[in-house]
């Protein structure tokens, strides 16, 4: 796990420095004296864990997670106690430890960020993709940030290599993903594969002629092999 | 018996490496002199949230040097002057001291 070190005393980041070395899967990649560099870090670089003070001048801990967009996971350093209650409202905290941090401690809450990352990992099986899904909402990851999308808003999704195109009554989106894996968070009775590179929303056609289908103001073709299928779906008089 | 600084944390922490403790202890003397200096200035001029932000910081020292009595009267004086409460102001003095007389010694 890369990491970095959050803290304004010297004092306690050479002692976390010290705690990671005792544990091989730790690489401390930087250390910082407070929040705003921190920050200025994480806008160009990805990291996994965050040993973090809650108690720094002019920017709290909780201040520094509140900017964060997608924060890694997180171990709190402090010698209070008295924030225990606020810091586990977070979901990326994955434990508070109280100075002086002794090893065996230390080794408990790095434990608990492992097991979190397996947690983490599972969930973000469907970011990979770059897409998970709700009942009516499909979250897309683009640049680090997931983006709603109301399912019944979207009009065509259409394969173009190893990236699919998006489109929905307002806006259109390019993510990483295949035509497979979005077919899978989406409902069946509103969607269809009627050609190789497109996936409909059966609900958004105006007209059907022969080999193609015409959705606002895209001609969508559909393929010999799943005409069958879009007929019977249709409501025809 | 009043309780006395010590290294047993910070010996713990260095398992057996020579360099980290020099390490550890190098920071300290530099920073706790610092530390206690800004404490005095907030103190004395009766800026007592600010000092209570030093007292927050000194308290990681008193922790490190395995002083757990000294740890709590640091944590009670850090609240005490949220409150403009200075109380344990002697008190919290006395192990500032036997902290400065220890560090002098390594």
């Amino acid at each position: 796990m890369n990491c970095i070190i959050i803290d304004d005393e010297e004092t306690a980041r050479v002692i976390i420095q010290q705690l990671c070395s005792q544990v091989e899967e730790l690489t401390i990649i930087k250390e910082f004296p407070n929040a705003i560099q921190a920050i200025k870090f994480l806008n160009h670089s990805t990291i996994d864990l965050i040993f973090l003070d809650i108690h720094m001048p002019d920017f709290t801990g909780f201040d520094f997670i509140q900017t964060l967009k997608n924060p890694p996971k997180i171990i709190l350093t402090t010698s209070d106690k008295n924030f225990a209650l606020e810091a586990f409202e977070y979901d990326c905290i994955v434990d508070y430890l109280v100075k002086p941090i002794t090893l065996p401690r230390f080794l408990k809450a790095i434990q608990k960020a492992k097991t979190k990352k397996t947690t983490l990992s599972e969930n973000s099986s469907k970011h990979i993709s770059g897409i998970s899904s709700g009942e009516n909402d499909l979250y897309i990851n683009i640049d680090r940030r997931l983006i709603k999308i109301d399912i019944p808003t979207i009009t065509i999704i259409e394969a173009k290599g190893d990236y699919i195109l998006i489109k929905t009554e307002n806006q259109n989106y390019t993510v990483h993903s295949t035509l497979k894996k979005i077919e899978e968070k989406l409902p069946d009775d509103l969607f269809l594969k009627i050609h190789r590179s497109y996936v409909i929303n059966i609900k958004k056609i105006i007209d059907i002629e022969d080999n193609s289908v015409l959705i606002e103001k895209d001609v969508i073709p559909v393929s010999r092999s799943n005409r069958p299928e879009l007929m019977k779906r249709l409501n025809l008089l | 018996m009043a309780e006395t600084p010590n290294l047993i944390y910070i010996k713990e922490l260095a398992a057996g490496s020579d360099a980290f403790e020099q390490k550890l202890i190098g920071i300290v003397k530099k920073e706790f002199p610092k530390e206690r200096d800004e404490f005095l200035m907030n103190y004395n001029s009766k800026a007592f949230s600010k000092a209570a932000e030093n007292v927050h910081k000194l308290k990681n020292k008193i922790g490190m040097f395995g002083l757990e009595s000294g740890y709590q009267t640091a944590i009670d004086f850090e609240e005490e002057l949220k409150g403009n409460n200075t109380s344990l102001f002697k008190e919290f003095m006395l192990i500032l001291e036997s902290i400065e007389l220890f560090v002098n010694t390594l």
